[in-house]
């Protein structure tokens, strides 16, 4: 029972390795990426189950107890993210089979996919702080292939200057590890927070803590951003999505676990500090989101918007506002995934980027027109959609602490985005019609079709949050009690 | 022996950022290939250099010396040693395609 929690991570890589020989069948390698992510999304619901029928559930690699061994810890939080995770993939599966080219699908595209995947849910689950490190790098090397592949000449720029600043960021956590093995002598998760709650949080934890929250503010772009509009939208569109929807909020779970199970004890840093990064985050991402006319860089500067908003939710701390965040983050993978659809498909249609160069698309494509008009109200926190539950948990735990100009900053950044998405949506879709029936490019079924499946699913989400708020809650139990997990891995065996 | 290690590592680092600050691409790469030594000389002077016997139960005599920073290298250094290749092939790429290995032409113009 306990073994089917490491099926997330070694089912895409055993997959992703088989199909490295079925290099020439394009086919056979979509049908079986696609059921591989359907299947970790079925195991995953199953798990979430269990954890919230019989608490955390952990399983220790070799039979190597806690804390000598590297173990996969799965609580709700981690599932949630895994079961989000492989939804997502799996709808984006669904739209590059239509639109990144058999040139890609066979040049490993479907492999390198699961493999990224591999290093998403690894790092998710993993209670090993080290073993972190390395889910990282396997999701990052993947990340690096995906973001090249293709090979054309802004790629290879931009991904020079994602892998450089990737590698930095990896270094600055390998020195982080080392001097936090020096310092508590251990590696696993919930071993080091009980003795750095043993020993007090003294000012080297605290430096400690420091390096952590750059590495993890890189990765998740908090603040450290600069990288991440430029490489995120330079990838094919179903690439892009993954990324946008994947990438960062590995970084931001690293930051929710560290900060609510490790460096809780010193309010200075993982509040205020954290606090402040997300405010500047959200002031600058929402003058990138208006500044530019690309609309790549629109949506990337998006992703950097809601990266602030739910690193809001962690610097109030508050239980209601980490279970908003945790809602966010949910919703906002499916949301940013069907963005970065939408707008590669936007491109893909009118073979334009500038929004002042597209016009009255909604007359050639009306329901893709309604699409983006509701990714633009889910994005913008409008009820019934998926955001709603998530800003207004956030707002409630900023007002209970007092936390003013946090709860200011979040909800302007809101209009912001529904402000940059309307001015895509007034110039692109609606307006004049530059494209006359004869030259109208006939919408591909494949590609509407996953962008209906995320519609769907940023709907379910917001008038099903009752159904999941019972694990949200559970979640958001879970990081605000530190000692939750640690009885849970630390307490005996199972 | 700590204390020299320490002082090896400052000067590795300090020459990694020289070259990692340069525009040439090559540079920054074996920048980032000394980081990682730097780092792995880290990992195993946080575990303690030479305090202890083997860590073989019944071979040899209690202190044992911490046997995961090399464990915990060994992954790194693995793991250096892919991205690296990974980051020579790119450049060698991105040479043959934009003609430049100097990064203020890989900036790029404004409009493509």
């Amino acid at each position: 029972m306990n073994n089917l929690i490491v099926l997330p991570l070694i089912v895409p890589i055993i997959v992703g390795i088989l199909l490295v020989f079925l290099r020439p069948y394009v086919k056979l390698q979509r049908a079986i990426s696609l059921i591989t992510m359907i299947s970790i999304a079925v195991v995953s619901i199953f798990v979430l189950n269990s954890v919230q029928t019989n608490g955390i559930i952990r399983l220790d690699f070799g039979g190597w107890e806690p804390p000598f061994g590297i173990l996969f810890v799965a609580d709700s939080f981690a599932m949630l993210l895994v079961l989000t995770a492989s939804i997502v993939t799996a709808i984006c599966l669904i739209h590059a089979f239509s639109s990144i080219g058999e040139k890609h699908e066979k040049m490993y595209f479907y492999p390198f996919v699961l493999f990224l995947v591999a290093g998403v849910n690894g790092s998710f689950l993993t209670g090993d702080l080290f073993n972190l490190f390395v889910c990282f790098e396997v999701m990052l090397l993947a990340s690096y292939v995906l973001v090249t592949l293709g090979g054309t000449k802004p790629q290879l720029r931009e991904s020079i200057k994602y892998v450089v600043i990737n590698i930095l960021s990896s270094w600055f956590f390998l020195v982080a590890l080392a001097y936090l093995y020096g310092t508590v002598g251990t590696l696993n998760m919930a071993h080091i927070s009980a003795r750095v709650a043993e020993a007090g949080q003294g000012p080297l934890l605290t430096t400690i803590s420091i390096l952590f929250l750059i590495v993890f503010s890189l990765k998740a772009g908090l603040l450290l951003f600069f990288w991440l509009p430029g490489s995120y939208s330079v990838p094919p569109t179903a690439v892009a999505a993954l990324f946008g929807a994947l990438l960062t909020k590995v970084g931001i779970y690293a930051l929710f676990r560290t900060f609510t199970l490790i460096f809780y004890h010193e309010p200075l840093i993982s509040q205020t500090l954290i606090g402040i990064m997300a405010g500047v985050t959200l002031i600058v991402g929402c003058m990138g989101a208006i500044a530019f006319k690309d609309i790549r860089l629109i949506v990337s500067y998006n992703v950097v918007i809601a990266v602030g908003f739910i690193l809001i939710g962690l610097a109030i701390g508050t239980e209601t506002s980490i279970a908003g965040s945790i809602y966010y983050i949910i919703h906002d993978m499916i949301a940013k995934a069907m963005l970065f659809l939408l707008a590669g498909t936007m491109i893909y249609l009118t073979g334009k980027s500038k929004i002042d160069e597209m016009s009255g698309l909604i007359r050639n494509y009306p329901l893709f027109g309604w699409m983006f008009f509701l990714v633009t109200c889910s994005l913008a926190g409008i009820p019934p959609l998926s955001g709603f539950v998530g800003k207004i948990l956030v707002g409630q735990g900023a007002i209970e602490s007092g936390s003013y100009i946090l709860l200011a900053l979040a909800f302007i950044s809101s209009i912001v985005v529904l402000y940059s998405l309307l001015r895509i949506f007034l110039n692109t879709i609606f307006g004049e019609t530059i494209i006359s029936l004869e030259e109208e490019k006939p919408m591909k079924m494949g590609m509407i079709i996953p962008i209906v499946l995320f519609g769907i699913a940023t709907i379910s989400l917001g008038l099903g949050a009752e159904i999941i708020s019972g694990y949200v809650t559970d979640a958001a139990n879970t990081l605000s009690n530190p000692s939750v997990y640690i009885d849970a891995v630390l307490g005996g065996n199972k | 022996m700590e204390t020299l290690i320490i002082m090896l590592i400052g000067i590795l680092v300090a020459v990694a950022t020289y070259l990692i600050l340069s525009r040439n691409i090559i540079r920054i790469i074996l920048g980032t290939a000394v980081f990682s030594h730097a780092v792995h000389l880290l990992i195993l002077t946080m575990g303690g250099l030479k305090n202890g016997s083997v860590p073989l139960l019944k071979e040899a005599e209690a202190p044992y010396t911490d046997a995961l920073p090399q464990a915990l290298i060994l992954t790194a250094i693995v793991i250096s040693f892919a991205v690296t290749a990974f980051i020579l092939v790119l450049a060698y790429r991105t040479y043959q395609d934009v003609g430049s290995d100097d990064l203020d032409v890989l900036r790029g113009t404004k409009d493509e």
